[in-house]
């Protein structure tokens, strides 16, 4: 054991050139922030999108439904490479009609546009079962107090929705944070492509996908205990389950 | 739009197709496999296998699928090699292709998150049928069998449609280590052709209706299995 430990090339990982433990720890900052920023993104989305869903007319509703399941059926990694072109496409398109330059997009932005697109599909169902699942009543009661429609949304249903909701975007924390490794296949340098420029450069495949999978890891771990905090905030005024 | 590519590129996409349908039958089912026995440890088995279970199904779940296929296939592929004399055994045809680093990353992702769905059903089992069937003096093995298991797989029947379906939508990053499913088929178009959006629009059709095909077999499937209902 000791003797196979020792032959472990250990010092790659040292933060400063030669080693690569600081660009891995660079691309797990990326990829931190590109799946922060998909994130709040696809929440904004999917709040919209639940709203729409619930309240909207026919021609939205179906709309919707449309985005939601379209999104849902096809491979997250088809979708970006899509979007990713797409969307640059439509961007730099616009600029020329309107006569400004062609603009590169930065990574990061692309990124968290791709992501959240596809996470906004997604968030859209569970926000949604969580709006339904708020009681009829409390939402009357708010009604009959003279509230508007906005303020018996801001006041009363989304902070009653929250912990019906938390469970599953606790998943989809979790989802986006692995998805951000799919942008590596479009050249964004999040942690994926920097671990396999890492292990591409120094030939040790085994020793840099293995630290990699232990940062991505590391977030999970993480980030359950944080969504753990928060639920049981959320829940306080909740009676036990079971 | 251009789709003149299209009649050219059918066969290759008839044979990609293939390969994705192979790709996803193979890992669910030695998925499945390995999936029942890592759920039931986690119910019943000695701590320290429920404990192993319960870290394998935290680290599959915990990291991306894109990282566990490239640690298996450059990672283990390339220390392979340098274990004496495994060139020139039996075992080195097999171990310089693609398609079987792709099964045994695709098998242990699906092992690690249906066990997780396998351990739930295993304990939504009602006791007193477990029991009832011990008093009948079944074997653990045939309660096993007869009554625990069945029952466990029927109830958590819908969500492996959905598990399923996330199986199918995994199945393209085989492409990146060089296996010609049916998104990679689309790459070879995009190289060739210089036609972006056309390709990936095809391929995410047919995905859409692969999925589709999955929902529908597996709500007939669940049609067919026979369900006291309440009220």
């Amino acid at each position: 054991m000791n003797a196979f430990m020792a032959s472990i090339p250990w010092e790659l990982l040292s933060l400063s050139p030669p080693g690569w433990g600081g660009n891995l720890l660079r691309g797990l900052a990326k990829t931190f922030q590109i799946a922060l920023g998909a994130y709040i993104l696809g929440l904004m989305i999917g709040l919209a999108g639940a709203l729409g869903k619930i309240y909207g007319g026919p021609i939205l509703r179906w709309g919707l439904e449309t985005y939601t399941t379209l999104i849902r059926a096809v491979p997250e990694l088809v979708l970006i490479l899509l979007l990713y072109y797409a969307g640059t496409d439509l961007l730099n398109q616009t600029l020329e009609a309107l006569g400004y330059e062609r603009v590169d997009i930065s990574g990061l932005a692309a990124g968290i546009y791709v992501l959240g697109f596809v996470q906004g599909a997604y968030a859209t169902e569970v926000l949604r079962g969580a709006i339904l699942a708020v009681p009829a009543g409390q939402v009357e009661a708010a009604a009959a107090f003279g509230m508007s429609w906005v303020q018996r949304h801001r006041r009363i249903v989304v902070p009653a929705m929250i912990p019906f909701a938390l469970p599953g975007l606790a998943n989809l924390w979790l989802i986006v944070t692995k998805d951000t490794a799919l942008l590596a296949v479009v050249g964004f340098s999040e942690l994926a492509l920097e671990t396999r420029q890492a292990a591409g450069a120094t030939k040790s495949y085994f020793l840099f996908y293995v630290i990699a999978a232990a940062l991505y890891l590391s977030l999970t771990l993480v980030s359950n205990v944080v969504f753990r905090w928060i639920e049981r905030r959320y829940r306080r005024g909740q009676p036990e389950l079971g | 739009m251009q789709w003149y590519w299209l009649p050219e590129y059918a066969p290759k996409f008839v044979d990609g197709l293939l390969v994705t349908l192979q790709l996803l039958g193979l890992s669910i089912f030695l998925g499945m496999c390995l999936a029942i026995p890592i759920g039931l440890v986690q119910v019943t088995g000695p701590r320290p296998l429920a404990w192993a279970a319960r870290a394998f199904c935290t680290m599959i779940r915990g990291t991306p699928l894109l990282i566990q296929l490239w640690l298996v296939y450059y990672g283990l592929g390339s220390l392979f090699p340098s274990v004496p004399g495994i060139r020139e055994s039996f075992l080195w045809p097999i171990l310089r292709e693609a398609f079987p680093y792709a099964i045994f990353a695709f098998t242990l992702s699906v092992a690690g998150y249906e066990g997780e769905v396998m351990r739930g059903a295993f304990r939504g089992v009602p006791k007193g049928e477990l029991e009832a069937a011990r008093a009948f003096g079944m074997h653990p093995f045939t309660v096993l069998r007869r009554i625990w298991l069945p029952r466990a797989l029927q109830n958590v029947f819908p969500t492996l449609a959905g598990e399923m379906v996330l199986t199918l939508k995994s199945t393209p990053l085989a492409a990146t280590i060089t296996i010609f499913e049916v998104y990679g088929v689309s790459t070879i178009v995009r190289q060739e052709t210089y036609r972006i959006y056309e390709p990936l629009l095809f391929v995410g059709g047919l995905y859409i209706c692969l999925t589709g095909a999955i929902v529908l077999l597996f709500r007939w499937a669940e049609n067919r299995i026979p369900r006291a209902r309440a009220g």
